[in-house]
């Protein structure tokens, strides 16, 4: 406690709410509002519609949505598997090489996403690998920017994992793959599905490398969002980006329930 | 821990699962440095076959290229400042001046991080933009033709987005660090008289100038980077090294000069990546060594 009188204390909430309100409150109500909003010549909108919402789930939006989901989903399980094998095997490295190495697999976490999306289109619009135009660059691109993060969260969790269960299943005559399969991997369920609900989270907001990228067919949400709010349409704009936020939370809320249930278990 | 779980394999060295390294490390190389080599060899040769420096110089040396740095350097100084200052506040409150809702405020603050950066733009659009909530209510209150604040589509519009978006990330190695300071500490301060100023700047602020550098220089890299909020403040005169990137490269089909722009972009930011990997590497030894 760092303030004792009771004046002060009151003070320092009411400094703190309002301030929070501001910043944080104000902006998510009045989104909230505009996506429902059918007339807003005013203060405050005339009336409210829920027609917004209605566009967003027929035509394309619903297809953007759609993508967006898929490309988060395959490009977070890719990198989920490829970032918990590198990081597995970097507790099996020692010294320099691993330093290095670690440093790697965190620099793409580090490189402006827009530049991600600049080399992949310089490097993949010429032979001997031609993708640009193709739907597979855009997860590409999700792949590269979310792989540091599951590599981190893996290798925290790994970190955190005292070495006795492993070492008890070794003296037990357990082999590599079934300590792994049965041991390793379930102690370390937690960090895998928080570095996966994570990385989703990012690809479904990511923008960045995917306006670089991303072939008229394959149109993720945020890149539909921004035509939308290009156009003056920024009701519609509102209420997706509303859906996308709600999507990426049910996501990330139900993740945590399963991930919970994994860490009692 | 590390340490320790290397130690097992070096007793039985028949071990080759660091081999395991081997594809994650391809999938990267061809699919991140490959690109990022590319980049480097398309502004020395600017697409033809002849090494030169000359695109370097070229687009270094030009104004839009040095305006664009001004820009970001100054968006980047002032929100990290600004989600400095915010983020001390905040956790300061929550974690000493505690609530009843307190954690779960915290834990609100903390899910912005899931969400989209752009998000916050256009929020702000209805608040503080041309026909937005406070615009029309005081053009409305003292018989305003035109809209009289008009600070969103500036470069303050993309800082207040980005201290709103990137809070968050000073916040939490904040709370880690205030959660390590003994309580009877402070109130052994206070009850010997020392105000609550002089106890945030003897014992708060030094306990927490780890975890303050840590976030800085996290939040110094990620606003560095902000591409989402700059293009949807979308602000004539606001042009960031990323968004520049962008324009060059997908208005104009100039990729030499996009690639010239992301190789000194990509330098900005692996420079400030080292330095929050070394605020990390001190945070964490000072927290292992109990001294946050």
């Amino acid at each position: 406690m760092l303030v004792w009188s009771r004046s002060g204390r009151r003070l320092a909430w009411f400094l703190a709410a309002l301030l929070f309100a501001v910043i944080y409150g104000l902006p998510i109500a009045m989104i909230a509002l505009a996506s429902i909003s059918g007339q807003w010549n005013g203060v405050l909108p005339s009336h409210l519609t829920l027609m917004h919402f209605a566009n967003s789930v027929q035509g394309e939006s619903g297809d953007q949505l759609r993508v967006s989901i898929m490309t988060g989903a395959i490009a977070s399980a890719v990198a989920l598997v490829s970032g918990t094998c590198a990081a597995l095997a970097l507790r099996r490295i020692a010294g320099a090489p691993k330093r290095l190495l670690d440093a790697i697999f965190f620099i793409p976490s580090a490189v402006p996403s827009v530049s991600v999306g600049l080399g992949l289109l310089v490097a993949f619009s010429q032979p001997p690998v031609l993708l640009n135009g193709t739907t597979l660059i855009v997860v590409i691109a999700h792949f590269v920017l979310i792989s540091a993060f599951t590599y981190g969260s893996v290798s925290a969790g790994l970190g955190r994992l005292a070495p006795d269960y492993e070492q008890v299943a070794e003296s037990l005559g357990a082999r590599a793959f079934y300590r792994l399969r049965r041991v390793t991997l379930p102690l370390v369920a937690p960090y895998l599905i928080a570095a996966f609900s994570l990385s989703f989270a990012f690809s479904m907001g990511e923008l960045g490398a995917t306006v670089m990228v991303y072939p008229p067919g394959w149109v993720t949400l945020p890149v539909g969002i921004f035509s939308l709010s290009d156009r003056g349409a920024i009701f519609d704009a509102a209420a997706l980006t509303i859906i996308l936020a709600v999507t990426t939370l049910i996501v990330l809320i139900g993740l945590s329930r399963v991930s919970t249930k994994a860490a009692v278990r | 821990m590390a340490e320790l779980s290397v130690a097992v394999p070096r007793r039985a060295p028949r071990d080759f699962a660091g081999l395991w390294i081997g594809p994650p490390l391809l999938i990267l190389a061809g699919l991140f440095l490959y690109p990022l080599a590319l980049i480097l060899r398309e502004t020395l040769t600017g697409g033809t076959a002849v090494l030169s420096l000359g695109h370097f110089a070229e687009v270094l040396g030009s104004a839009l290229f040095r305006t664009a740095l001004y820009h970001t350097i100054i968006i980047a100084l002032g929100s990290t400042a600004g989600c400095l200052a915010l983020g001390f506040v905040f956790s300061l409150i929550i974690a000493f001046v505690p609530f009843p809702g307190a954690r779960l405020l915290a834990r609100l603050i903390d899910t912005f991080i899931a969400l989209p950066t752009f998000l916050i733009a256009l929020a702000l659009t209805f608040i503080y933009g041309s026909a937005g909530l406070l615009n029309e209510g005081l053009m409305r209150l003292l018989h305003l033709d035109l809209p009289p604040i008009d600070f969103l589509y500036s470069q303050w519009g993309v800082i207040l987005s980005e201290i709103t978006v990137y809070t968050p990330f000073v916040m939490r190695p904040l709370l880690a660090s205030f959660s390590l300071i003994e309580p009877a500490q402070i109130e052994v301060a206070s009850s010997l008289g020392a105000r609550p100023f002089r106890i945030i700047r003897q014992i708060i602020l030094p306990a927490a100038l780890p975890a303050l550098l840590a976030g800085g220089s996290l939040c110094l890299l990620l606003t560095v980077n902000e591409f989402g909020i700059v293009l949807f403040i979308g602000a004539k005169d606001v042009i960031t090294l990323p968004l520049l990137i962008y324009d060059k490269a997908i208005q104009e089909f100039d990729y030499t000069t996009a690639c010239v722009i992301a190789v000194a972009n990509i330098g900005l930011s692996l420079g400030l990546f080292s330095l929050y990997r070394l605020a990390v590497s001190r945070f964490e030894d000072r927290r292992h060594a109990g001294l946050v």
